[in-house]
């Protein structure tokens, strides 16, 4: 259990971090933030004025430690302060309205593309030099494709020309969204063609992990001593090979999130996706800063929650962790 | 030590050009192929700017010569202002390049430097410079890089480089110091400890010299990196838009819908260009792990041998005297935090049984 306490204590600092960089940066960087929001909007209510004070520094309210403080406590209460761009809606209800969204569609493409790469690393890698592995290098090139162009072209062919998929947007226009088959089933029809440009370009990289740890693991003399011992070759590749292989691999999906992350706010722009992504371009457009500022937040937060998932997962699958902590 | 990976040891009246091309030969054909890729994009990274038949800006006022598809006189076509999109693409590609390129050395130097002075100052401080390096590499890079950009008054190819520099170097500075910290404990080093070295000389003479590979592999990846964040930004609208890149092309074309419009000369040539690009860099690192570890290559495995092929054991990166160097509760405390300091020695302590 320590390693998660330890784990915790790291994302705790790490969302310190976040945090602080969220309330310098806009302190820093010189430029006219808070004169155009206050030339666009002159007459804002005072509460609403207050929050936006404490996350950008509007006028000088108090010292700087002061508004830290001040920054800090709105933030733990979701007071993101009111949105410029869709004036006077809260930021906070225009982050709920956005994030099942993304989390819905980029969290589902994403294991999926984990669990397919996953597969076909370990096919790679156990048929080693096989026709997988000689693939694998055109695989490379949809890796190193723009993520964002091949949507476009897939866009193009897929549903401009062809209309097997709509164009965009993230349910049939008319719909009112709510628990109805007609309103589900349209979501799930316009995620089709986004999920599966994350799952195309985002196989190759787990492949390629996988297959590379998997050879490596299947040079160990544990794996040999089991084939030795004459244990069917499904036993020898999951219960032997691929389950320490999966170590590495669950690791680095920690890491990748951030990629993502990235690679989702770029689907979302291509395909006017009506999650946090969209929402963060719109504000990046309008320079609606207390947005922005809260988006990011938002998205980090995300980030570590989901490594720490990727900690407990780790504890489960890897006695080492747990009895190694138990001992020392 | 004096191992510069691609020369074989030959005889010396074979030396010279022969030995050269017999370097060139055992590459793996990954790396030749995304060398030889790379090499005609730098070359037109290069020469491109003299060579484009026109300028990239000028836009011709006649309607006939809006989008027009490829000819002799636009080999690829023309955009909705009369454009030349071949004369983009050849500037775009100096300027994404160029970029990268930058980025790619400042993150660089940036990585071996918080790794190696990680590695070497020990204790304190390597806790606190790792730490950092993992805070950098688990929060979001993009959002970051968007609100940064966001917040600037104007974009432009200055502040993209320093802002992509300043978010790049965490993963390679991870990487390096632990190989740092396992060569560290080599003899060599410590021969040239009692020999009297300086600490910088053994630096700088020593150790670094010893992670050329590594340090190629990390400036390869940050080149990846850079070109994908910066295209990315540009395409989003995060870019100097009247300067010409591979991204600013892609933009100006996305915002005239040139793929509805069936341009597609105007739209794929230079998203082709960054994905050749990208494969070549991936190729090329690719070619460069394989090269240290044969047994990735996908032909020529052991097995068709009959023997199974073995290399020597990777070099242990985790290191015993780094966690008897951290004297102080502090020291200690933040270097727990990390999750590869739980699993080292989880995995260190298992490799160590099983010899």
């Amino acid at each position: 259990m320590s390693f998660l306490l330890r784990r915790i204590g790291f994302y705790l600092v790490a969302a310190w971090v976040a945090l602080t960089a969220n309330f310098f940066i806009p302190r820093a960087i010189p430029g006219n933030a808070v004169q155009a929001i206050m030339a666009k909007f002159p007459n804002l209510q005072p509460s609403a004025y207050h929050a936006l004070e404490a996350m950008l520094g509007v006028g000088h309210p108090g010292s700087l430690w002061h508004q830290y403080v001040t920054y800090l406590y709105d933030v733990f209460h979701f007071n993101f302060g009111i949105d410029v761009l869709q004036y006077p809606a809260r930021v906070s209800t225009l982050l709920g309205e956005t994030i099942p969204w993304t989390i819905a569609l980029v969290g589902t493409a994403t294991v999926i593309a984990f669990l397919i790469g996953t597969g076909l690393g370990i096919a790679a890698g156990w048929r080693h030099g096989g026709w997988l592995d000689r693939v694998l290098p055109g695989l490379m090139f949809f890796q190193a494709v723009p993520y964002f162009f091949l949507a476009l072209v897939l866009i193009e062919v897929l549903a401009e020309r062809t209309g097997i998929f709509p164009i965009g947007q993230g349910y049939a226009n008319g719909l009112v969204p709510g628990w109805n088959w007609a309103f589900i089933g349209s979501a799930v029809y316009h995620s089709l063609l986004p999920a599966f440009t994350i799952v195309i370009t985002s196989v190759a990289g787990w492949m390629l992990q996988m297959r590379n740890v998997m050879i490596t693991t299947i040079g160990e003399d544990y794996v040999v001593a089991a084939q030795a011992k004459g244990l069917p070759n499904r036993r020898v590749v999951f219960t032997y090979a691929a389950r320490n292989a999966l170590l590495p691999q669950l690791q680095g999906f920690g890491l990748a999130l951030g990629f993502v992350i990235s690679g989702a706010i770029i689907m979302e722009i291509v395909f006017s996706y009506p999650g946090i992504g969209l929402l963060l371009l719109n504000a990046v457009s309008a320079k609606d800063y207390p947005l922005m500022q809260a988006i990011f937040l938002v998205i980090t937060f995300a980030v570590l929650l989901a490594n720490l998932i990727v900690d407990l997962v780790l504890v489960v699958a890897d006695p080492r962790v747990r009895t190694r902590e138990a001992t020392s | 030590m004096t191992a510069a990976p691609l020369v074989i040891v030959r005889p010396p009246e074979l030396a010279g050009r022969r030995r050269r091309l017999g370097g060139w030969r055992r590459l793996p054909t990954k790396a030749k192929a995304g060398a030889l890729l790379l090499g005609f994009f730098v070359a037109a990274g290069l020469i491109g700017p003299m060579v484009a038949p026109y300028d990239p800006s000028y836009s011709n006022p006649s309607p006939s010569l809006s989008l027009n598809p490829p000819s002799a006189a636009h080999l690829l076509g023309t955009t909705q202002t009369g454009q030349d999109v071949l004369s983009q693409l050849l500037v775009g590609i100096r300027l994404t390049l160029e970029l990268a390129v930058l980025v790619g050395v400042a993150a660089t130097a940036l990585s071996v430097v918080v790794g190696v002075s990680a590695a070497f100052l020990g204790g304190l401080w390597d806790d606190l410079l790792s730490l950092t390096s993992n805070v950098f590499l688990v929060i979001p890079s993009l959002p970051l890089l968007i609100l940064l950009l966001g917040y600037l008054p104007q974009q432009g190819q200055t502040p993209t480089i320093l802002v992509l520099s300043l978010l790049g170097w965490p993963w390679g500075a991870r990487v390096i110091r632990a190989q740092t910290l396992a060569i560290r404990r080599r003899d060599f080093i410590a021969a040239a400890r009692e020999t009297g070295e300086k600490t910088w000389r053994i630096i700088a003479f020593e150790i670094v010299p010893n992670e050329v590979s590594l340090i190629a592999a990390s400036f390869v990846n940050t080149v990846l990196y850079a070109i994908g964040a910066s295209v990315a930004l540009a395409f989003i609208g995060l870019a100097d838009l009247s300067s010409w890149s591979l991204g600013t092309i892609l933009y100006w074309a996305q915002s005239a819908q040139a793929l509805t419009l069936g341009a597609w000369w105007w739209f794929v040539p230079p998203g082709l260009a960054v994905a050749l690009i990208g494969t070549a860099l991936v190729l090329l690192n690719t070619g460069i792990d394989e090269l240290g570890n044969p047994r990735l290559r996908a032909t020529g495995t052991g097995r068709s041998n009959g023997a199974r092929y073995r290399p020597a054991d990777p070099t242990p990166v985790y290191s015993q005297a780094a966690d008897a160097q951290r004297t102080s509760a502090l020291a200690r405390a933040l270097h727990s935090f990390s999750r590869s300091s739980v699993l080292d020695r989880a995995h260190g302590a298992a490799a160590g049984d099983g010899e």
